[in-house]
């Protein structure tokens, strides 16, 4: 590609990072989530993969790494999980909300304008969704494009 | 029948998406098909869970206390990313069969190899 | 001719059929909603959490989610398993 689209990705893929961790961060308190925000900075991948020619990619994105992102977005998410198990309550049980410990300040019912250190194990879910989605999307792509590379159809 | 209009639209894409899954020769055409009726189906979900004069179900500076209902909004998330995994498969699929048959064409790939 | 008029024949009865359905209903008043009036009034005391979509995504309704985390994994280690050649042990994509 030209010199400027390569220019202006370089300056737009910090901002789409930091704006897709912004809303996986924040998903207890406004719109958005693990998998929304997962989906923005999966794009903001995909926007250097398409200024850039993709020998010049595999240097520097390796499908090891993002495989193994992967995975320990889905193992981190069960894992949290079955931590509930060692507090003697069921699989999947909010241990952290209510009390005083990493997340848990009690929120009281009504409209209020929202503190980040509330939601129990919700951030924790939404940051190992988030991690899982963006390794799965940018694997997808980076796959597609060697299996075109290789037979130049 | 203008209030029913959510409704309508729905029936209107799910007969869009029903004609070019069956009529349709191309396997790329027949996937937009299939992502014509994913889209149907899920605006169907939302449409049914909308009360009259409702916020979005989020109480961080809400204009009022009367919300829609959160459950099918929970259930849709999970329908598109599903689709997104069956794009996905199906889209790698054609690229292998173009590269071993010539064709996307399914009249044409006929033969089972082996 | 016969494949298209059978094809003609039913996408019209499904037309009948939908359409009387989409008649039916009502928008803006939904029947039942005594699951949903409990998880307004009690989620944000019981999570902690302003968002309620995300409480019920992710507390109320976690099975759910753990089962579509496994289906987008396997779609896609599906789809990159599609580009390896197994004959003889070799690899069809370079590093």
């Amino acid at each position: 590609m030209s010199r400027i689209v390569r220019t202006a990705a370089d300056i737009l893929y910090p901002a789409i990072l930091i704006f897709g961790l912004y809303v996986v961060a924040h998903g207890h308190l406004t719109p958005g989530g693990g998998f929304q925000g997962g989906a923005v900075i999966a794009t903001g991948g995909a926007l250097v993969i398409v200024a850039y020619s993709y020998k010049e990619i595999t240097g520097w994105l390796k499908k090891n790494v993002l495989l193994g992102r992967e995975v320990i977005g889905l193992v981190g998410f069960i894992g949290v999980g079955l931590l509930a198990l060692a507090f003697g309550q069921v699989f999947f049980f909010n241990y952290l909300a209510g009390s005083g410990s990493l997340f848990g300040t009690p929120v009281p019912y009504g409209i209020n304008a929202g503190t980040l250190n509330t939601a129990g194990i919700i951030p924790l879910m939404n940051f190992a969704v988030g991690i899982e989605v963006w390794g799965g999307l940018t694997i997808v792509i980076l796959y597609m494009l060697s299996g075109l590379e290789k037979e130049g159809c | 029948m203008l209030w029913n209009l959510p409704f309508i639209t729905v029936v209107v894409l799910t007969l869009i998406g029903l004609v070019t899954v069956l009529l349709k020769k191309n396997i790329i055409k027949i996937l937009l098909g299939i992502n014509i009726l994913q889209s149907a189906a899920n605006l169907f979900l939302i449409a049914l869970g909308y009360r009259e004069g409702g916020v979005a179900p989020i109480f961080t500076l809400a204009p009022s206390e009367l919300m829609v209902l959160p459950t099918p909004q929970a259930l849709v998330l999970t329908s598109i990313v599903i689709g997104v995994a069956t794009s996905a498969l199906i889209l790698s699929f054609a690229m292998v069969l173009q590269r071993k048959y010539g064709t996307v064409d399914i009249d044409k790939i006929r033969r089972l190899q082996g | 001719m016969k494949k298209m008029f059978v094809v003609v024949a039913s996408l019209l009865i499904f037309a009948a059929f939908f359409g009387v359905m989409a008649m039916t209903l009502t928008f803006g008043s939904p029947m039942v909603t005594d699951m949903d009036d409990y998880f307004l009034r009690h989620g944000q005391e019981q999570t902690g959490s302003n968002n309620q979509c995300t409480a019920v995504v992710f507390d109320f309704r976690a099975f759910d989610t753990l089962g579509e985390s496994t289906v987008l994994f396997c779609g896609i280690m599906g789809a990159a398993l599609m580009f390896r050649k197994m004959q003889g042990g070799e690899e069809y994509e370079d590093e």
